[in-house]
């Protein structure tokens, strides 16, 4: 862990924040991806 | 053949299931590379100290966010013109891609300015204009969901697009036409004499190269969901006529 200083808690909550809104930007776009799929080949299958 | 053969929803589906888990895993080796890069291994800087590391989220996550309106603005403008569905399904798609990469460069932003200026938010022309932005792009998400008629949502939210893209550009541009404000100028340039030193442009570059890759593979991801989601609607659309 590099030595941050003063400015830790910034960096570190830059950090934490950013990388927790992309994480949770990739799971909902799958999450519909995969629920949209099922649900499409649901009513191709069943009319 | 004609490029427009790609935007047909049959071509476009098909051509994009290969390339989605390269773009994803390329994404993703130049983030953990780039972050892992920047964070770990670069020196801080003489004036702004270790808060110099917070320019390889920053940086890349701002040019994405202006990048990703005029993304839509093309794709807007292609639908206007030419009434290809992927099209409008794509920039759709691209909307919480955006909100999210201007929150992401609203909140760095804020939180670098703090030790930097003395303040997290300043009326600042470029900082105001990228706000107006993110507004443009909660506005652009909600017009979407508000009407139920795909094509007229497709109309309005492309005008909605274009009036935006004055906010897009304003932002990117706000410091050459106002001397005013904190922000500083461009933080990348090709003149060597004002770019920022090699050994924090490398591993930013590296940062930018996979945000854009992100940007790509979400966007094609979430429009194979749209065109998904559009053909199901068609098909029940039928079955409640039969």
């Amino acid at each position: 862990m590099p030595d941050l200083g003063a400015y830790a808690a910034e960096v570190l909550s830059a950090y934490a924040v950013s990388i927790a809104l992309l994480v949770a930007l990739i799971w909902m776009s799958y999450r519909r991806y995969i629920k949209v799929r099922a649900a499409l080949e649901d009513v191709e299958r069943n009319g | 053949m004609s490029m427009w053969e790609y935007a047909n929803p049959k071509k476009f589906m098909g051509w994009t299931r290969p390339v989605l888990p390269w773009t994803f895993a390329l994404a993703g080796i130049c983030l953990v590379v780039g972050l892992i890069w920047g964070f770990f291994f670069t020196p801080d800087d003489f004036r702004q100290g270790s808060t110099v590391k917070i320019i390889y989220l920053h940086v890349p996550s701002a040019l994405m966010a202006i990048n990703a309106w005029i993304m839509m603005l093309v794709a807007s403008l292609i639908w206007v013109v030419r009434r290809h569905h992927v099209s409008a399904l794509a920039a759709r798609a691209a909307a919480p891609v955006g909100v999210v990469f201007t929150l992401i460069a609203l909140f760095t932003g804020g939180i670098w300015g703090q030790p930097m200026w003395g303040t997290y938010w300043a009326w600042d022309p470029r900082l105001t204009s990228f706000l107006i932005l993110f507004l443009f792009y909660l506005g652009y998400i909600a017009l979407w969901e508000a009407i139920e008629d795909p094509d007229t949502a497709a109309d309005l939210t492309s005008v909605l697009c274009m009036v935006g893209s004055v906010f897009a550009i304003l932002s990117r541009y706000a410091v050459l036409f106002w001397n005013q404000g904190l922000h500083q100028g461009a933080s990348l340039s090709l003149d060597k004499e004002e770019n920022i030193s090699d050994v924090f442009w490398f591993p930013l570059l590296v940062c930018i190269a996979g945000f854009v890759l992100l940007f790509i593979a979400l966007v094609l991801m979430r429009t194979r969901t749209e065109i998904r989601a559009r053909r199901m609607r068609a098909l029940e659309a039928r079955a409640r006529r039969a």
